[in-house]
């Protein structure tokens, strides 16, 4: 038995560490080399990213997942994979087999009057009770969801438009975007889109005669002429729509971002002439792919490559590494052990008094996993950092990535020193939860888009954001602990026993206080960094814009947790009290003021988030509430409450101060 | 006894917590404020005060309800100061606390200054265009300009604030009296239609009529105050006329021998220098709406100094020059349509500027000190133990 518990913890960490390896591993190709066209650089948010990039980023806004299931299960059947296809996959469909594309169940519609509206509540698939529709359902009444989106668009401001009319507007964006992806390669419907191109090449030049002859007046070859006009009429159809500027500048000396768009390349090829080779190569896969060749597709994906290669060596790189980010999932893979850790911290806490071994066997399982998913965190922090080439913060989908990780280091540290288990279970919560979120800002799209003028400097965005999103890491671990302290404290005897000597409760508090110290030095010079930045680029140091509010709000709360310890004028659970506040103050300076919709900082409104947001904040009221109750409904205090006088916990009366902090 | 009592409030540590809290308050009130009451009237109402004021609907008096942002502010200065001389002394395990304070002393004061002290105006330049001054965003003045000197301009100003329904002024260069029919803080002129009333009967005024709009909250708009005013000089009336900073060219008045122009205009701030713009660049990332860049190559030309040179001034790069600084603010809307790109550049003078850059590194020092002698303390405690 005891061999086991030490066995325990080194066993889990060998689970979790070969499907991380087995993640990391490179993945073989199908019969179709479908990875290696994702691979494939294009131009699209004004930066370089691969094939990949355009599916996963249009498939979130689409259909707010990443892949699409080819059966449903229900989601009770966790064990039972349902088979997919890779966002990828789903978009060279889209492209290339756009009448197979039409029956996927890919567009989702969640209102449940626009369900009704548009008469679908007999059609699309039901999952979790999510609809998701294919374009076939959605196609007689595509016409009334762009009128219906009009008039939505009509109503200003944005904010006051009805849950109903903003599931319309993105309903008729969606649709439209999986209109753009189907024209993005060839025209859609073309069947054999390698012959067209070259009898469009061959065109050109009789064409052309023809033109010319007929606007001099001369008798001209009709036949010719036609041949030019009609399949034109198809590429400035595709020049308007086609999303992804798929093809390399054929001067990237002049300007290596003047990428085109398909349509446009082929309108451009009319007066050159000739037809850009990248397109020759993107029609031989399009043949290729529609008629069922794989080796055919697979040697112009490849000779596609090569012709890049010499010049376009840096973006096919870029394309190469983006699709290997996408393709590791790192974030999800650092949930799933985050939430794992998080159980065995909880278990590690629970069977502390009952069985010691048992809980140090979890304590460290706990601890062993939270190191691990640390780890795989890092990685794909750094490795976002170095595809965007930025310092790791640079909109609120990478602050939340960040604040996790800050806390995930904090917490581990904790753990480290003081062994208790609640290190782990604070890093492997903040960890979790902040992945979730970032998961959910995802849905929106590209989340590495270029940074608008203002942003671009990555000096203030190393130190000022930096420091400032490690302010909020700090004071949320501060609350996470007071937490952990208020629930351990009611429910369980755990408070009042001892460790090395020292009560628990004790410790706790230290902990608190010392992770609030890190918070006040964060918070303030990340809070006067950007003063500083602010001073550098708009010439005032503060504006009370709602941002800077929101972080001030932090500090103050920070020093004024500090003044109210050093003062007396709160002793253990009231620090912890005030701690727990701290959550509701950092998270409306996070969230909160992004959704006031103005100011210098706002990124935009965000009415799911809201409603969520008002929930922690309850959630935080209900929990200081519950850090009010007298010790004598504490499990961990009850002993002691029965057999002394009670002590007040507010404060020492007639303001009488304790002589210096005793700090740590 | 009651010395005591005082300098017990004063120093105390509930003080400080009390008024943080407040503070917080604040805060978070006047940041909820800014969306009914846009930033500029939210920070004069809230920040910029001794006491926040609550007038109930339709009533003209007022009572303070809630203490402003100076009030604390001040509070918490005394508070810290007299803590200070109270209880400190200068020992090796207090030096951290005491450069802390130091430094939110300097930033708390400098602030104050910075307050009282800075002003922000803005100079709008196309391309080929040159100027000595720049224009407040917020404050217009009614300007007579005496042109009879070939040499300069005499220019005779009436700031905003005296201009007030029913008032005469009589500045004491001009051979005329000013009297102020009607004021409109902000405003929108219109084409008179046949039979109505128009805002004057000599010059522009003759052919418009004027409308009151409430003022703008919207930091990125500004209002666009009007006047409709009567001249009077020693031989009768000069008419009634309208000024307004919608028109752009001034009206001409003459006097006897004598010419004035005159105009409703934001207020000027001059220069001992010239700027020209030479060029306006914005870039978009390709294929986005999203800036890439936006940036102005100017000239300035000072023939004081001599000084002759050319600038780039782009994003978080300002340039600084006789105590003010120019910032890269932003163009006109309408750029794409201009042959002469329009570029805004902000202009601040702030002779404070430089003390959150001190305070930072003295807090910030004074809190690694602090945090950092516990630190060492804290690990040498465990590796006794």
């Amino acid at each position: 038995m005891k061999n086991l518990f030490k066995l325990l913890p080194w066993l889990f960490l060998a689970l979790f560490a070969t499907e991380i390896v087995a993640v990391l591993l490179p993945k073989k190709d199908g019969e179709f080399h479908v990875r290696e066209f994702g691979r494939l650089p294009v131009l699209l948010n004004g930066r370089i990213q691969p094939f990949d990039s355009v599916a996963h980023n249009s498939l979130l806004q689409i259909r707010s997942t990443a892949d699409v299931p080819l059966e449903e299960v229900p989601s009770w059947k966790f064990w039972h994979h349902p088979r997919k296809l890779k966002s990828t996959e789903w978009l060279l469909e889209v492209m290339l087999r756009p009448e197979q594309a039409d029956d996927r169940p890919i567009f989702l519609i969640h209102h449940p009057d626009l369900i009704g509206e548009l008469k679908l509540g007999d059609k699309g698939v039901e999952k979790s009770g999510l609809r998701y529709y294919t374009f076939n359902e959605l196609r007689p009444v595509v016409s009334e969801i762009g009128e219906q989106s009009e008039k939505a668009s009509e109503v200003k401001p944005e904010e006051s438009r009805t849950a109903l009319q903003k599931q319309v507007l993105k309903l008729s964006n969606a649709v439209m975007l999986y209109h753009r992806l189907k024209n993005s390669l060839q025209p859609e419907g073309s069947d054999d889109f390698a012959k067209e191109l070259s009898d469009f090449q061959n065109a050109i030049g009789p064409g052309f005669a023809a033109a010319r002859a007929s606007q001099e007046g001369k008798e001209f070859d009709k036949e010719a002429l036609d041949r030019l006009i009609q399949p034109l009429g198809q590429f400035e159809a595709m020049a308007r729509f086609a999303y992804p500027l798929i093809v390399p500048p054929l001067k990237p000396e002049v300007a290596r971002d003047n990428w085109q768009n398909a349509g446009a390349s082929l309108m451009d090829a009319a007066h050159h002439g000739e037809v850009h080779p990248a397109m020759k190569y993107f029609a031989a896969m399009a043949t290729a792919y529609r008629h069922d060749k794989p080796a055919d597709f697979n040697q112009a994906v490849e000779d596609y490559k090569q012709w890049l290669s010499p010049i376009f060596a840096k973006e096919l790189s870029k394309g190469r590494s983006e699709f290997y980010f996408n393709d590791i999932k790192a974030f999800f893979h650092a949930m799933i052990i985050y939430l794992c850790a998080f159980l065995l911290a909880v278990g590690a806490l629970l069977t502390f008094a009952l069985s010691p071994n048992l809980s140090e066997s979890l304590r460290r399982s706990a601890f062993y996993l939270v190191l691990l998913a640390g780890v795989v965190h890092t990685f794909g922090l750094v490795f976002r950092m170095i595809l965007e080439g930025r310092p790791p913060v640079t909109n609120l989908y990478s602050s939340a990535i960040f604040i996790g990780w800050g806390a995930m280091v904090l917490g581990s540290g904790l753990e480290r020193i003081y062994r208790l288990g609640i290190g782990s279970a604070v890093a492997s919560f903040a960890g979790f939860i902040t992945l979730i979120i970032a998961h959910n800002l995802a849905l929106d799209g590209d989340t590495m888009e270029m940074l608008r003028a203002v942003l671009d400097t990555n000096f203030w965005l190393a130190t000022h954001v930096v420091v400032v999103t490690l302010g909020y890491a700090s004071t949320f671990v501060a609350g996470l602990l007071a937490i952990t302290y208020i629930f351990v404290g009611l429910f369980t005897p755990i408070l009042a026993q001892n460790v090395n000597k020292a009560e628990i409760g004790k410790i706790l508090a230290k902990m608190v206080y010392a992770i609030v110290c890190f918070a006040t030095l964060f918070s303030f010079v990340g809070t006067v960094l950007g003063g500083i930045w602010a001073d550098q680029s708009w010439g005032r140091f503060w504006g009370w814009d709602p941002k800077e509010n929101g972080a001030l709000i932090i500090v103050i709360w920070n020093v004024a947790i500090l003044h109210a310890r050093w003062g007396g004028l709160v002793k253990e659970r009231g620090l912890m009290n005030m701690a727990v506040f701290g959550n509701i103050v950092t998270s409306f300076s996070w969230f909160g003021v992004n959704m006031l919709g103005i100011g210098l900082h706002s990124y935009g409104f965000m009415d799911a988030a809201f409603k969520w947001l008002m929930m922690f904040v309850a959630a935080q009221l209900v929990i200081i509430i519950m850090g009010m109750l007298p010790p004598r409904y504490w499990v961990s205090f009850r002993n002691r409450a029965a057999s002394s006088p009670p002590a007040s916990s507010k404060g020492a009366p007639g303001g009488k101060r304790k002589p210096a902090p005793a700090a740590t | 006894m009651l010395l005591n009592r005082i300098l017990n409030f004063f120093t105390s540590l509930r003080l400080t917590v009390v008024c943080l809290c407040v503070a917080l308050l604040l805060v978070f009130i006047g940041t909820l404020a800014q969306v009914d009451e846009g930033l500029y009237n939210a920070q004069n109402r809230y920040f910029r005060s001794l006491l926040i004021c609550w007038t109930p609907k339709g009533a003209d008096w007022r009572i303070p309800v809630f203490p402003g942002g100076y009030l604390i502010g001040g509070v918490l200065l005394i508070n810290l100061l007299a803590a200070h001389a109270k209880r400190f002394q200068f020992t090796k395990k207090k030096i951290g606390i005491f450069i802390i304070h130091a430094g939110i002393v300097l930033l708390l004061l400098g602030q104050f200054a910075t307050d009282l002290l800075s002003t922000e105006s803005a100079m709008r330049l196309a391309e080929g265009e040159s100027k000595n001054y720049s224009e407040s965003g917020r404050e217009s003045e009614l300007v007579f300009i005496d042109v009879s000197d070939p040499k300069f301009d005499q220019v005779i100003a009436i700031p905003q604030g005296l201009l007030k329904g029913g008032v005469e002024l009589r500045p004491d260069k001009l051979p005329f009296a000013v009297r102020v029919r009607e004021f409109f803080p902000n405003s929108h002129l219109a084409e008179a239609e046949t039979g109505v009333q128009t805002a004057g009967n000599h010059g522009a005024g003759a052919n418009l009529v004027a409308h009151l709009l409430p003022r703008v909250t919207d930091m990125d708009l500004r209002d666009m105050p009007s006047a409709i005013v009567e001249l009077i000089s020693s031989s009768g009336s000069l008419g009634t006329w309208l000024v307004s900073t919608h028109l752009e060219n001034p009206q001409t008045i003459s006097v006897g021998e004598k010419s004035y122009k005159m105009a409703q205009r934001f207020t000027r701030y001059y220069k001992p220098f010239s700027l020209e713009l030479l060029k306006f660049s914005h870039d978009l990332y390709k294929g986005t709406d999203t800036p890439k860049n936006f940036s102005s190559r100017v000239h300035i030309n000072n023939p004081n100094t001599g000084e002759n040179r050319e600038v780039l001034i782009y994003m978080n790069n300002p340039l600084r020059v006789s105590g003010e600084t120019y910032y890269q603010a932003g163009f006109a809307p309408d750029n794409d349509k201009r042959v002469n790109k329009v570029t805004i550049l902000q202009v601040v003078r702030n002779p404070g500027w430089l003390t959150p850059y001190f305070s930072c590194v003295l807090v910030a020092l004074g809190l690694i000190v602090q945090f950092m002698s516990h630190l060492i303390g804290f690990a040498r405690k465990r590796r006794t133990a």
